[in-house]
């Protein structure tokens, strides 16, 4: 069990390393090229476990293949920024039901409120 | 049976509406959000049955000898109720699975904190993303940079009291209820007391770790520079509760106790 959830974990990190790549690549990439940047900061890895992440990352639809080329070629569907936009506007707000979603720790405090606080603060560290 | 359906009907209408209001009136949930909270699910569940045992009964009243078109709308609001809880549950849990899928992509895992990954965002924001044993609590890098050390343990002791309490399970199930019964009022003030309720309950179980004013700090810090936003859920009374229960006696203790041993530099 504690092997498994160490290999869920690295296999997660191994997702991020590959977007990293195909993220700063302007072309689509082979999973050769892939493994060739890769390579420049960590140890070796095997083209199969490489196309596995791919294959990963397209059913969740952060990569995109062009079948027609051999070896087949990557890219990333979206940008970094996209994606990180789409996170935050999820957490932020803006999405209808971010509520269902996620928990936030504090969702708005008016300005009324603040002030309050502040003045508690203010009295409790300053006198 | 008729008197029966009646009793039930009454029972049902007044767990629709002078019930829920007068608890959401009341002062006393905020002292005790965990009873308040049974007091709601109790509400909710009592409600629906009453109303769908109200609807039996009648049917077998008018209908007695075919008792199987009698329960007909009954079991057609039962069905409808359930029908509209998958609905939420499968939709939500969809949009958890995404937004899991983008935090391992865009989030490192915190170097000391287990199931925390840290966000690279300028912004200070924590969450949790409740999915059962693999709950995550995301921290940004704009919250580490501006909490110190006790007001950053306020801030996780209230996110993992919401993934170890399984409060995203009380909020689906409002939610639910809500979806099903969109122009009811009532639903949509369920919803905005349980999730207020529930914000009270972590706070009590950070409040047990950390003293009062460095959780009403971790607030704060969190809050600053978030004004245009801040008009969201900041007018539902519960929210307001949440900031003005750390104004307290005890906050005043607290803020003492901090002021004999200064936790900040």
């Amino acid at each position: 069990m504690a092997v498994e959830v160490a290999g869920v974990a690295s296999l997660g990190e191994l997702e991020r390393s590959v977007m990293d790549v195909l993220w700063e690549s302007d072309a689509p990439l082979t999973a050769y090229d892939v493994q060739a940047r890769l390579e420049r900061d960590r140890r070796p890895l095997a083209v199969t476990t490489l196309l596995t992440v791919l294959s990963r990352l397209e059913k969740k639809a952060f990569v995109s293949s062009d079948r027609s080329a051999r070896p087949h070629r990557y890219r990333a569907t979206a940008s970094r920024a996209d994606h990180v936009a789409e996170l935050m506007h999820e957490v932020l707000g803006g999405a209808a039901d971010r509520g269902a979603v996620l928990e936030r720790f504090v969702g708005g405090v008016s300005a009324e409120d603040a002030a309050m606080l502040r003045r508690l603060l203010a009295g409790g560290e300053g006198g | 049976m008729l008197a029966l359906a009646c009793a039930l009907a009454i029972v049902a209408v007044l767990l629709a509406w002078p019930a829920p209001v007068a608890l959401a009136r009341a002062a006393w949930p905020s002292r005790a959000p965990a009873r308040a909270l049974l007091v709601w699910q109790a509400i909710g569940l009592a409600g629906g049955l009453s109303m769908i045992g109200a609807l039996a009964l009648a049917g077998l009243a008018v209908a007695p000898t075919r008792p199987a078109l009698a329960v007909t709308p009954a079991a057609a609001l039962a069905a409808y109720l359930l029908a509209h809880l998958a609905v939420v549950v499968v939709r939500v849990e969809r949009q958890r699975r995404r937004h899991h899928a983008l935090l391992e992509l865009l989030s490192s895992p915190h170097p000391t904190r287990k199931r925390t990954r840290v966000l690279d965002d300028a912004s200070p924001v924590a969450y949790c993303l409740p999915r059962g044993v693999r709950s995550l609590t995301v921290l940004s890098r704009g919250l580490l940079e501006r909490l110190e050390p006790d007001e950053l343990a306020a801030v996780v002791a209230h996110e993992r009291a919401h993934v170890e309490q399984r409060h995203d399970v009380l909020l689906v199930a409002f939610r639910a209820w809500h979806a099903a019964l969109p122009r009811f009022p009532v639903a949509g003030l369920a919803v905005r007391e349980v999730a207020g309720l529930v914000e009270l309950l972590a706070d009590d179980s950070a409040r047990r770790s950390v003293p009062d004013a460095v959780l009403a700090r971790a607030i704060l810090a969190v809050s600053a520079g978030r004004a245009a936003e801040a008009a969201e859920g900041a007018e539902a009374p519960r929210a307001r509760d949440r900031v003005r229960r750390l104004g307290g006696g005890r906050a005043t203790r607290a803020a003492a106790r901090a002021r004999a041993t200064p936790a900040r530099g």
